[in-house]
């Protein structure tokens, strides 16, 4: 009669995608490439947070996007329009994207060639936020339309940013959405997080953004410079 | 939903552990998962039926946890338990305070397996 025994196991669930994430962590910052994972509900704005930062900044910074989505391209050529290297990645029904299916899509970019990638990951609130993608920042985007009780029903994610961008602020007139009941409900679970309002539409508030992504993916390739890579 | 992801994740863990220790099969699985997290229990074991099929973690029993959600104080640090989905405003219970951090609730790891 064998014995039951117990095996102590204490180890993340997703430590293998852990794992995988601080490979392409380490591998970026060799070549002084800063990642941001952009996530949101489908619609808040990240196609269009994306394109206004590639059009401000494309001529400071080598930026290429790597597109999330289940089943489209729609969004990698929009980008392929502008000039901006871009990695489709067709999840077939994954509703979020992981470490390894980033990987994948950064082989298909020169990083030498590179000072920025931005993750435009698949919409959705729930997923995305438990897969570390090995981004060295990751952001959310709230719209206006979708209500101030989002950080109540999606808590994670609201708790793993480092930025929350609240998007179509030029609907706030005429809508219940309380601004003030959005930040305690967001800071009560995250203290450090950056939150900026704007509008992509009337453009409101977008240079705050842009300003946000060049001092990020400065201060990286500064950093990166300062631990030994002499990439210029 | 993402129980999927996270349950394929979950299985490859398990037998790594179990092969590592020389198992011959895997009886039930302790499993920790915060407040914070949406996945479903019901889920996380119907999909681990189907996955841990052929495999010597078939027909293992997945022992849920769950970890309540805690903030700490910033003014005074009291540790305490409060509801993330709550409309109402969280403060603490000893001195009122609104700026809290985070103490718990994030959790989503294995804590040990029994095997036979």
């Amino acid at each position: 009669m064998t014995e039951v025994r117990l095996i102590e196991v204490r180890e993340e669930i997703l430590a293998e995608n852990r794992q995988e994430a601080g490979d392409i962590r380490a591998e970026l910052r060799r070549h002084g490439v800063f990642m941001l994972n952009l996530m949101s509900s489908p619609g808040s704005g990240k196609t269009s947070l994306i394109l206004k930062a590639v059009r401000a900044l494309k001529d400071t910074f080598r930026i290429a996007v790597i597109e999330g989505d289940i089943d489209a391209m729609v969004d990698a050529e929009k980008m392929v329009r502008e000039g901006i290297p871009a990695v489709q990645i067709r999840t077939g029904g994954a509703c979020h994207l992981d470490a390894p299916m980033v990987a994948a899509g950064l082989k298909e970019l020169d990083l030498a060639a590179l000072d920025c990638v931005i993750i435009e990951n698949v919409g959705n609130l729930v997923c995305p936020a438990e897969f570390d993608t090995g981004a060295a920042r990751r952001a959310v985007i709230l719209s206006v339309p979708e209500g101030d009780d989002k950080p109540l029903k999606y808590p994670l994610i609201f708790s793993v940013c480092d930025l929350l961008v609240i998007n179509k602020t030029d609907y706030l007139e005429g809508s219940d959405f309380d601004p003030e009941a959005l930040r305690e409900r967001v800071l009560r679970l995250n203290p450090g997080i950056r939150i900026l309002s704007l509008s992509c539409r009337t453009g409101e508030g977008v240079s705050e953004w842009i300003r946000w992504l060049a001092d990020e993916i400065e201060a990286f390739r500064s950093n990166s410079r300062i631990n030994g890579n002499d990439k210029e | 939903m993402h129980e999927l992801a996270v349950t394929e994740s979950l299985l490859q863990v398990v037998l790594r552990h179990a092969n590592e220790g020389g198992a011959g099969k895997v009886v039930s699985i302790s499993v920790r998962i915060g407040g914070l997290s949406d996945l479903v229990n019901e889920w996380v074991q119907r999909y681990f039926d189907h996955l841990s099929k052929g495999t010597i973690a078939e027909g293992a029993v997945i022992r849920i946890e769950r970890i309540p959600t805690t903030f700490c104080c910033d003014a005074c640090g009291h540790v305490f338990p409060a509801d993330p989905r709550t409309r109402e405003a969280i403060r603490c219970p000893l001195c009122s305070s609104a700026q809290m951090t985070l103490a718990t609730g994030r959790e989503c790891f294995v804590q040990q397996i029994e095997v036979v």
